[in-house]
């Protein structure tokens, strides 16, 4: 008896004459996640997908959990397949069905079945019956409840074969990464920004990343532990471009010519103006921030209007409603919580005032920010950026 | 490449890695086997013993005892405190307050199965050997010191030690950490750690001096090779080059001590740094805080010019000293120090290329 892996779709199972394009999308993002794993065949029909491995080294307990963070899908679930004999289902279905019915949470359950495939012998309300019975005999201590049982066993009848399922797994939900466009995430190497990242993928975005380096006063551990970040977030967002810029002239232009309590401001505005010309030139058509509301002195609603200010493309903060908390739980959840909290200096806390201004007036900043020949220093620094590709379950080498 | 950071880890010496190579072609047998080449083996492991007793005796009171090999002080350490304390009748350990984690993290699980360690921190004691000393007392079981501190060069009067701490209790056994020591001042000890990355040898392995008619239970059991001391099968190349990188050792004491007067000379003509390596500090090791340039700032400043140093201790990568403060060094300065480590190829002219890599990184940075 084979196993096959239904995907049914998250939202785009409500999409109307396009639903076809986003279908594709997902359908293609999926092949390339399971292509680590093994050869998988792809047959798709009334909002399921259905995978099957193709080859012995196809593990399909890994696709499921590489399925499960696959944007644009709704629920994941493994199936049996048998032959369309109804006496041959009901022989193996204790077998089957054990995993699904274990704990002791399990009490009641619920038989459904679809005939897709009018020539069986069996209506569905006939199916429904026999298994019914069948699962009450393999397992005494259940009780039926088809209003709200705790399991619904499903068997589809299709062309091919009878298809017995159980458990159904929560699916990653949102839309399929790129079914959006792309957008580019300012990533510090702190809790929050690979969380942003994550949300905003969610939402079908195709997330690349810009970082900024200060050497000597930023290290390469820390650098590696910004690319480690990257590499992390593969397994939700897909590939990753990696955009890393040379910022400390422009650390030290601020420090040198700027009144200390605007220097975060300034330097999160330059950040920004950077990250305008990388959006221009490859064509990214917002900026993601993990800014969170008031969280300090840079994400008052003051500083947030200057920062804002400098943007010329749609900036999403996804986490700006959140506290810590809650972000550091998408962090944990999503496994870049350990490696965002090792302890190496990034480029936003060189030179961070003592006292910085919470309450910034734009015309203030602009004035002191004038002082300056930022656009140059801008210039140079984005012809100096480089870029890498993270690709997906590829490792790079980090060093703790 | 300038490298000064030769406490962290020394570059492995020519005689070493020949010696590494030709173990591994030519004497690559088990010592246990009963062959030509399990001979050849133990020759070699034999041999490495007389080469590091003799170092170790480098003074008038000839040490007479057992060499066992392990994978490195950490092994070292944690095999002659834990063996000890497993027999010990006393529940008294005297040590300092600058140990190195391989010995102060031992000494706390000791602690958490009700031992009591008494840690004497140097900044209190004008004579900090004979302190050492007079905290022992009849039901002390164990002294435990560094000969050399790390991080700082603070070194003790081991042999002084040793006789003080047997006048008072001829039953306290005397444990030396002599990773930073070793080769570089006169040891005694009942136990002594040395390792081999540390004097140009190969980083895996290190060893443990154990004095004639002590007996402590091995850490580590098995194949019972190493007379039951340490099990698991010797690794004769890393021991071959261990033996050559002693034999070959070419730091002097006069040497390190015309450069570290050179520095220092040239670090008093630049403002607000104080030193924190004192008098009675090994040459080979200056630590001194340049104020205003946080420590990771100044060593990665350093690195872009290809100056190699360290920021207090290498072993705590980024965290905090825990051993400066015992020093008497406020936390303003350890934030701001950095260890410079000499090896025998050190000249002056590295010295004059880091005093300028410092100069340029304080105008740079020291606003």
């Amino acid at each position: 008896m084979k196993e096959i892996i239904m995907v049914k779709y998250g939202e785009i199972a409500l999409k109307g004459i396009n639903k076809k394009t986003f279908e594709d999308m997902l359908q293609s993002n999926i092949k390339r996640r399971l292509k680590k794993i093994g050869q998988f065949g792809y047959e798709r029909m009334q909002s399921t997908i259905y995978i099957e491995p193709c080859d012995e080294n196809a593990d399909a307990d890994a696709a499921v959990e590489a399925l499960k963070k696959v944007f644009g899908i709704g629920a994941i679930q493994k199936c049996r397949v048998f032959p369309k004999d109804i006496e041959t289902v009901k022989a193996n279905l204790g077998d089957c069905l054990k995993d699904a019915f274990q704990g002791s949470d399990v009490k009641t359950f619920k038989v459904e079945a679809k005939r897709a495939d009018k020539t069986f012998p069996l209506t569905s309300p006939e199916i429904q019956q026999q298994l019914g019975d069948a699962v009450l005999d393999a397992f005494p201590n259940l009780g039926v409840d088809v209003h709200n049982p705790d399991v619904t066993v499903r068997l589809e009848i299709r062309d091919n074969g009878a298809y017995l399922s159980a458990k159904r797994i929560t699916g990653a939900g949102g839309m399929p990464v790129g079914s959006s466009g792309k957008a580019l995430l300012m990533l510090s190497g702190g809790i929050d920004s690979p969380a942003a990242g994550y949300m905003m993928a969610k939402r079908g975005l195709i997330v690349d990343c810009i970082h900024y380096i200060s050497p000597p006063y930023t290290s390469d551990r820390a650098l590696a532990k910004v690319r480690k970040l990257c590499e992390e977030m593969t397994d939700y967002c897909g590939d990753i471009m990696f955009y890393c810029v040379p910022f400390t002239e422009i650390q030290e232009a601020i420090r040198d010519h700027c009144p200390e309590e605007y220097f975060t401001v300034i330097m999160r505005r330059l950040m920004v103006k950077i990250a305008n010309r990388v959006c221009k030139k490859d064509g990214y058509g917002a900026i993601i921030t993990g800014e969170s509301l008031a969280q300090v002195a840079s994400q008052t609603l003051y500083a947030l209007g200057c920062t804002n200010a400098a943007a010329e493309y749609p900036v999403f903060r996804p986490l700006i409603g959140m506290d810590k908390i809650e972000i550091t739980d998408i962090a944990r959840r999503i496994g870049t919580f350990e490696t965002s909290i090792l302890p190496y200096e990034d480029c936003c806390t060189v030179f961070s005032p003592k006292h910085p201004r919470t309450k910034p007036h734009l015309d203030d900043v602009l004035k002191a920010e004038a002082v300056w020949d930022f656009d140059s220093m801008i210039e140079k620094a984005v012809e100096g950026t480089s870029v890498t590709r993270y690709k997906y379950g590829e490792e790079t080498v980090f060093i703790e | 490449m300038i490298y000064l950071d030769n406490a962290a880890t020394t570059k492995p010496c020519a005689e070493c890695i020949n010696a590494v190579n030709a173990a591994m072609e030519q004497s690559f047998g088990n010592a246990s086997s009963l062959h030509k080449l399990g001979t050849a083996s133990i020759e070699i492991i034999a041999r490495a013993k007389k080469t590091l007793l003799g170092a170790l005796s480098g003074t008038k009171t000839p040490l007479d005892g057992n060499i066992i090999f392990t994978s490195g002080a950490t092994e070292s350490n944690n095999t002659a405190l834990l063996g000890v304390m497993q027999k010990a009748r006393g529940k008294r350990i005297v040590t300092t307050a600058v140990e190195h984690p391989s010995v102060a993290r031992v000494l706390a699980r000791l602690e958490e199965n009700g031992f009591e360690a008494v840690k004497i921190a140097p900044r209190d004691y004008a004579d900090f050997t004979e302190a050492l000393a007079d905290a022992v007392d009849e039901n002390t079981a164990l002294v435990s010191a560094m000969a050399v501190n790390n991080e700082t060069g603070f070194k003790i009067d081991v042999v002084r030690l040793y006789e003080n701490v047997k006048r008072k209790n001829p039953k306290t056994l005397v444990h030396i950490d002599a990773v930073q020591g070793f080769l570089k001042v006169p040891l005694a000890g009942d136990l002594i750690s040395v390792s081999g990355h540390k004097i140009h040898s190969t980083k895996g392995i290190g060893a443990l001096f154990i004095k004639k008619g002590i007996n402590i239970p091995p850490l580590i059991l098995g194949g019972g090779q190493q007379n039951n001391m340490r099990s698991g099968t010797e690794p004769v190349e890393l021991i071959a080059g261990f033996d050559a990188a002693v034999r070959a050792y070419r730091g002097s004491e006069e040497h390190f001590t015309r450069l570290k007067g050179y520095l220092l000379e040239k670090l008093a003509q630049m403002n607000d740094i104080a030193v924190n390596s004192s008098g009675n500090c090994v040459p080979n090791i200056v630590n001194f805080s340049v104020r205003g340039v946080r420590s990771e700032i100044m060593l990665h400043s350093l690195e872009e010019n290809g100056i190699y140093v360290s920021s207090g201790s290498a072993c705590s990568k980024g965290k905090k000293s825990e051993v400066l403060p015992a020093f008497g060094i406020s936390d303003k300065d350890i934030d701001c120090a950095v260890r410079v480590s000499f090896c025998a190829e050190n000249t002056t002219d590295d010295i004059d290329v880091l005093c300028d890599g410092i100069s340029k990184t304080i105008e740079r940075v020291r606003r």
